[in-house]
C-alpha cells in the first residue's frame, strides 16, 4: 500500500466522519491561527519599537547621562562640575572615535504661543547644527542655523510641523501647505521667529493612510470646523513633531541667564548627545570618551553613557519573552488540538476493530496498519493546520483594524511554517500510539469483536 | 508432497493454571485440488484449526509446511504476505469493508500484495466475472443481497489467485436457497482445480465435498473420504443434498 494511496483513504475516512473531523480539526485551527497571530502582533510591535526608536536618532546614538558620584566619591560630590560645553570641546579635540557632538539645553514648560493660540513644545532646546544628524532630523523648508546665529545669540527657531499644526493650522484641515517662514511667535514671552520648519515624521503606516485621504473626496463638514486626526500617533514621532530648537547661545543668554548660583548664568547642559564613528568602534570609542571627561571632570565620575544598543537589547529582550510565552501558550493549544486528534483516532479504531482485522486477514502487515492509522491522523491534522493558516489570515486582518497604528500586525511567512509545521508533527505524535494499538491488534480477536 | 502437512500440531491455551488444548496432536494433509470439509461442533477445535492452517495464529508445537516452505515458526511479516499470497478467506458474515463499493473490495488484497492500479482492475474484474456480479462493481455492499455479497467475498479470495482458499461457515448467515448457490459456486471451483477448505459445523454441508474430517476435542476424529472409498464413482457430481442418515 503506497502513501499516495494512504493519503487517499485517510482522506477519505476524514469525509465520511465530516462533522467529527471537523470539531477534531477545530483544535489544531485554532492553535495554528492563534500562532500565527501571535507572531504578526508581535512582529508589529517590534516594527513600531524599532521605528520609534529610529525616530529618536537611530542605533549609533549615545547619551552623556549626569549620575550620581558614587560612593567613594561621595565626599567630592559638590565638586562634580556637570556637563558642560567644556566638556563638549575636549571631546572633539581629543576623542576622534566620536563623530558627533550634540551639546543641548533645554528648559521645561516650553510653551509657545502667537496670536492667543498656545501649544506646549515637546522639547524646547538651544543646540547647534549638529543636532540634525545627532537627531536624524530634516530642514523641509528655510534653514537651520548659521554660526553667526550662534554667535550673536539672535532670537530664531526652527520648528516641527506639530507646532505649526497647532499654531499656524494644519495642511490636513485646510488643504494647502502652510509654510511659516519668516513669522513671530512668542517662547515664555520673547519674541522669536520662525527661520524653518522640519518635514513631517511619522510611521509608514500613517504615511499610507494620510497618502489615502488625500487622494479621497474631503467630507464636507458641518457644524464648527474641528481636527481631523489619524488616531493614534506613535508617540516617538509626535514628540518629534513638537520638538523646537534655539540657538545654544541664545538659550543660554535669554533663559539661563540668571538660573545659576547667586544669579550667574547656569553653564550645565541638560545632554550632551554622542555618535561614534561606527557601531564596531562603540566600546573603544565609549572608553576614550571616558578617558576624556576623566580629565575634564578632575576624576569624579559624576556621568555616565546610555546606549541605544541598550533599548535595541531591551526591545529585543521584551520580544523574545513575549514571543516565548505567546509561543508556549500557542503550543499549548496544538499540543490540546494533538490529544483531541488522539482521542478520536483512538475512538476511530475502536470503531474500526472489524475492518482492521479484516485488512489483516486478507494480507495487510502490521506496519501497513500502522501506516494507514498515521497517515489518516496526520491528514486531519494537516488539513487542520491548512485550515488555520487560512483562518490566521483573517484573523490578522480583523486584528489590523482593532490595533493601534503604530503596532498594526505583520504576518510571517516564517510563522506560517513553523506553525504548519508544528501542526503536522502534532498529527504524527497524536497517531503513533492509536496506530500502535491498531497494528498490534489479534487478527482472530478483531475479525470475532462486534 | 501435499499442499499443506500439519505434524504433531497441538495449540494450548493457559487460562490461570489450566491448560486448554485447542488443538492436540493433530496430523493432517491437504492435497492440491482438494476439495474438503471441516467438520465439528462449537468448541471442538475447528476454528483454531482453520486460524493456524490460514495462518492467522502460530501453533504452540509441531510442523506445518505450506506449498514446499515450513511455517510454524514465521514471523507476523511473513504470515501476512502469505495469508495475503496463498490463502483466501471467506467468512460467515462476509466481511466487506462498507465504506468501499464492490470492485475496491475486491482489489484490496492486491493493494497490499503492491499490485499496479491497472493492473488492479483488470483481475478484480475478471475475479467479478467468475462470481458474475461483474455489473455490481460500482454498488456499497450493503446496497446487495446476502448471497451477492458473499459472491463478492469469495471473489476477493480468488484475485490474488490463492493456493488455498478456506471458508468459515460460508452459507451460515444465508437462507438455505441462496446457500446452496453459494455451495454450487464452490464446488465448480473445485471443479476449475481450486483448493478449497469449507469449515461448518453442519453435516448437510459438509456433505457436498467429497472428503470430510470431523474434529472433536481437539483431535481428528474421523476422516471420510469418497475418493478413497470409491463413492466418486457412484456419484461424481457430490449433490447437495446429505445422504440419507
Amino acid at each position: 500500500m503506497n502513501i499516495f494511496s494512504a493519503i487517499l483513504v485517510g482522506l477519505k475516512e476524514v469525509w465520511s466522519h465530516k462533522f467529527r473531523s471537523f470539531l477534531t480539526m477545530l483544535g489544531i485551527v485554532l492553535g495554528v491561527s492563534s500562532l500565527v497571530a501571535l507572531a504578526a502582533i508581535l512582529n508589529g510591535m517590534e516594527n513600531g519599537m524599532k521605528e520609534a526608536l529610529i525616530a529618536m536618532g537611530g542605533l549609533d546614538k549615545v547619551l552623556l547621562r549626569e549620575q550620581p558620584v558614587p560612593d567613594y566619591q561621595e565626599h567630592l560630590a559638590d565638586q562634580a562640575p556637570g556637563r558642560t560645553l567644556r566638556d563638549v570641546y575636549a571631546l572633539m579635540r581629543n576623542a576622534p572615535l566620536i563623530r558627533v557632538i550634540s551639546p543641548e539645553m533645554g528648559i521645561q514648560d516650553a510653551w509657545v504661543n502667537r496670536r492667543g493660540k498656545w501649544v506646549e513644545a515637546s522639547e524646547l532646546v538651544g543646540a547647534w547644527p549638529a543636532v540634525l544628524d545627532m537627531n536624524l532630523h530634516e530642514i523641509e523648508y528655510g534653514r537651520f542655523f548659521t554660526p553667526l546665529d550662534e554667535e550673536r545669540a539672535h532670537a530664531v527657531c526652527v520648528i516641527g510641523t506639530g507646532i505649526r499644526d497647532e499654531l499656524f493650522g494644519s495642511p490636513d484641515e485646510v488643504g494647502h501647505e502652510i509654510i511659516p517662514i519668516g513669522e513671530k511667535i512668542t517662547i515664555r514671552g520673547q519674541l522669536f521667529t520662525v527661520v524653518g520648519m522640519f518635514k513631517q515624521y511619522e510611521s509608514e503606516r500613517d504615511h499610507k493612510q494620510r497618502q489615502l485621504a488625500k487622494t479621497q473626496p474631503k467630507q464636507t463638514q458641518t457644524g464648527p470646523p474641528r481636527r481631523r486626526g489619524h488616531g493614534h500617533q506613535n508617540w516617538a514621532f509626535r514628540r518629534k513633531n513638537y520638538t523646537m530648537y534655539i540657538p545654544l547661545s541664545t538659550m543660554w543668554l535669554r533663559f539661563r541667564a540668571a538660573s545659576g548660583y547667586n544669579d550667574t548664568p547656569d553653564p550645565k547642559l541638560t545632554d550632551i548627545d554622542l555618535k561614534v564613528v561606527s557601531l564596531e568602534k562603540m566600546e573603544t570609542a565609549m572608553q576614550q570618551a571616558r578617558n576624556v571627561l576623566m580629565v575634564t571632570h578632575n576624576g569624579i565620575e559624576d556621568f555616565t553613557f546610555g546606549t541605544q544598543e541598550n533599548s535595541v537589547e531591551n526591545i529585543n529582550q521584551a520580544m523574545r519573552n513575549a514571543r516565548l510565552s505567546g509561543g508556549i501558550i500557542a503550543i499549548i493549544s496544538l499540543i490540546v488540538g494533538g490529544i483531541g486528534i488522539m482521542n478520536i483516532m483512538l475512538a476511530s479504531i475502536t470503531e474500526r476493530i472489524r475492518e482492521i482485522g479484516i485488512r489483516k486477514a486478507i494480507g495487510a502487515t502490521n506496519a501497513a496498519i500502522f501506516v494507514q492509522i498515521l497517515v489518516e491522523s496526520v491528514v486531519i491534522a494537516v488539513l487542520g493546520g491548512f485550515c488555520g493558516l487560512g483562518a490566521s489570515y483573517g484573523l490578522v486582518h480583523l486584528l489590523e483594524v482593532l490595533t493601534p497604528a503604530q503596532n498594526s500586525p505583520v504576518i510571517s511567512v516564517h510563522a506560517m511554517a513553523l506553525a504548519f509545521a508544528f501542526s503536522a508533527c502534532v498529527g504524527v505524535v497524536a497517531g503513533l500510539y492509536p496506530a500502535l494499538k491498531a497494528s498490534r491488534l489479534d487478527p482472530i480477536q478483531a475479525l470475532r469483536y462486534d | 508432497m501435499a499442499l499443506i502437512e500439519l505434524r504433531g500440531v497441538s495449540k494450548i491455551y493457559r487460562v490461570g493454571e489450566e491448560e486448554i488444548r485447542a488443538l492436540d496432536n493433530v496430523d493432517l494433509d491437504i492435497q492440491e485440488g482438494e476439495f474438503i470439509s471441516i467438520i465439528g461442533p462449537s468448541g471442538s477445535g475447528k476454528s483454531t484449526l482453520m486460524h493456524i492452517l490460514g495462518c492467522l495464529d502460530s501453533p504452540t508445537h509441531g510442523t506445518i509446511q505450506l506449498d514446499g516452505t515450513m511455517i510454524q515458526n514465521a514471523t507476523a511479516v511473513q504470515l501476512a504476505g502469505i495469508r495475503n499470497r496463498k490463502i483466501g478467506f471467506v467468512f460467515q458474515f462476509f466481511n466487506l469493508l462498507p465504506k468501499l463499493n464492490v470492485l475496491q473490495n475486491v482489489e484490496l488484497p492486491m493493494v497490499y500484495a503492491g499490485v499496479a492500479t491497472r493492473e488492479r482492475r483488470d483481475h478484480a474484474m475478471k475475479a467479478l466475472k467468475l462470481v458474475e456480479l461483474e455489473n455490481r462493481s460500482r454498488h456499497r455492499p450493503l446496497q446487495l443481497s446476502g448471497g451477492q455479497q458473499q459472491r463478492v467475498a469469495i471473489a476477493r479470495a480468488l484475485v490474488n489467485n490463492p493456493k488455498i482458499i478456506f471458508a468459515d461457515e460460508p452459507t451460515g448467515n444465508l437462507d438455505s436457497h441462496t446457500g446452496e448457490a453459494i455451495l454450487e459456486l464452490f464446488h465448480r471451483l473445485s471443479q476449475e482445480g481450486r483448493t478449497i477448505a469449507l469449515v461448518t459445523h453442519d453435516p448437510e454441508i459438509a456433505a457436498v465435498t467429497p472428503r470430510r474430517i470431523e474434529i472433536r476435542d481437539g483431535k481428528i476424529a474421523r476422516q471420510v473420504d469418497a475418493k478413497l472409498a470409491g463413492l466418486d464413482r457412484i456419484r461424481p457430481a457430490a449433490p447437495a443434498v446429505p445422504p440419507a442418515q
